[in-house]
């Protein structure tokens, strides 16, 4: 259980150049599990994922933490936006943020070098790595402060099956381990290997949610053909 | 004293005033340029917009501005500045920091449109961000750097004004290659140009590899 949530949106509106495009949002994210958002593109995944994180401003109602404390979720983007250091600073950096001894940012930075298998690149530079790797090192940087959230905006979007098996991996692991994930995705294969909590998107809004059961059983018309694959508006 | 004496006294004495100024006026513009890249408010674009304009500020005008404030008569004319190094490097901070700013801000803006959201993301105060986009641009920065010695290095009509071109006191490169001229020395003006020269190449040369700026990988 994560001491940051439940996490709790209000009557969330997001306009932009006059349009809404996120909302009316009410939503609760419970403590446990695994949360994924689907929905077809331009329905308002990121923005949702940006405005529980508190990267994007809402123009009406409210986002409510339990207990806030920003240094306790963490963001991957789903272009992984690498420093312009070495992929072990890379690492470093949010420590170094938080003045976290040297010592310990060693420890953190070798323990999650060899957890994601980059132990041969650590004083290379990060924007030399391939397409998986540099995911798999944004989402090392996002852990390495020991987030109790971890929001992900298609971490897997672009990448091979054998860089998307790696990554599913770590995140199945830090689930495991009690860091609660809330993650967008367009792959349905993804969402169901990974899904406690399904969050169905359309047009900005919550079309419908609930646990993983709705894949098999969704109550609307919108979900059932979105899961079949066919087109959605 | 001779004249290879005299020339390494002038040269050293360009070499001074001018790094002098540029690190002067490095510590004001490079904050200033990462400033104005990260922060918004609302005269933002107007102050850019000016210092931008300043870039062409003409040398002699800021010449005969500092000459009035150091004047005896002038409002800092108690510092008995006028006619010294000091008052050339005061000329020359004025004439470059707003090329540096300009340029640093251009490079900064760039860099932080890559961070802006990781930078937001991980909670970074506003000192945190400007001073990541210091580090992680400073090879960008360095080219700012340069821009600003390069003019530094060759300005003539501020320092003539405020220096006074004296001999020994406050002759450089470029105010003894105006006096041989002048004079109808072209032989030794001319030698004094490549001697300029020379010297603007071997600081860039220097600073680009001490900073490692061409190896690879590296920024």
């Amino acid at each position: 259980m994560t001491a940051a949530f439940p996490l709790t949106l209000s009557g969330v509106h997001v306009r932009k150049q006059g349009k809404t495009v996120l909302g009316p949002v009410d939503l609760t994210l419970a403590t446990d599990g695994t949360t994924i958002i689907v929905g077809p593109n331009g329905s308002g995944k990121t923005m949702l994922l940006r405005v529980m994180h508190g990267i994007e401003r809402v123009n009406d109602g409210q986002v409510a933490w339990e207990c806030d404390d920003p240094a306790k979720h963490g963001f991957v983007f789903q272009t992984p936006i690498m420093m312009r250091r070495t992929v072990a600073e890379n690492l470093a950096y949010p420590l170094k943020l938080l003045k976290t001894p040297k010592d310990q940012i060693a420890m953190a930075v070798d323990h999650w070098l060899a957890r994601i298998g980059l132990e041969a690149s650590r004083n290379g530079q990060a924007t030399r790595l391939s397409g998986g790797e540099r995911q798999k090192l944004a989402i090392a940087r996002a852990l390495i402060r020991k987030p109790d959230v971890l929001f992900l905006d298609e971490p897997c979007a672009n990448l091979d099956g054998h860089a998307t098996r790696e990554i599913e991996a770590l995140l199945y692991e830090v689930a495991s381990a009690g860091t609660r994930l809330v993650m967008a995705t367009h792959d349905m294969g993804q969402a169901r290997r990974l899904a406690n909590d399904l969050v169905f998107l359309l047009d900005g809004k919550i079309h419908e949610l609930g646990p993983a059961a709705i894949f098999d059983r969704p109550a609307t018309g919108a979900l059932a053909a979105f899961l079949r694959g066919d087109i959605v508006t | 004293m001779g004249i290879d004496e005299e020339l390494w006294e002038i040269s050293l004495r360009s070499l001074r005033v001018t790094l002098a100024a540029l690190l002067i006026a490095s510590a004001i513009a490079i904050p200033l340029g990462t400033y104005l890249a990260v922060q918004r408010f609302r005269y933002r674009r107007f102050v850019i917009s000016m210092i931008n304009a300043l870039m062409g500020l003409p040398p002699v005008v800021v010449g005969l501005v500092v000459y009035i404030m150091l004047s005896r008569s002038g409002p800092f004319g108690v510092l008995n500045l006028l006619f010294t190094p000091t008052a050339m490097i005061i000329a020359q901070v004025i004439i470059i920091t707003p090329v540096i700013a300009s340029i640093a801000h251009q490079s900064m803006r760039e860099l932080w449109a890559e961070y802006h959201d990781l930078l937001i993301s991980l909670n970074t105060s506003k000192r945190q961000r400007i001073l990541t986009l210091i580090y992680d641009g400073r090879r960008n920065l360095l080219t700012a750097a340069l821009a600003g010695f390069g003019r530094a290095i060759g300005e003539v009509g501020a320092i003539m004004i405020v220096g006074g071109n004296i001999d020994h006191v406050t002759r450089v490169l470029t105010t003894a290659i105006a006096l041989e001229t002048g004079k109808g020395d072209f032989a030794l003006a001319l030698g004094l140009g490549f001697v300029l020269i020379g010297i603007a190449i071997l600081v860039n040369l220097a600073i680009h590899t001490l900073s490692r700026t061409e190896r690879e990988g590296r920024w």
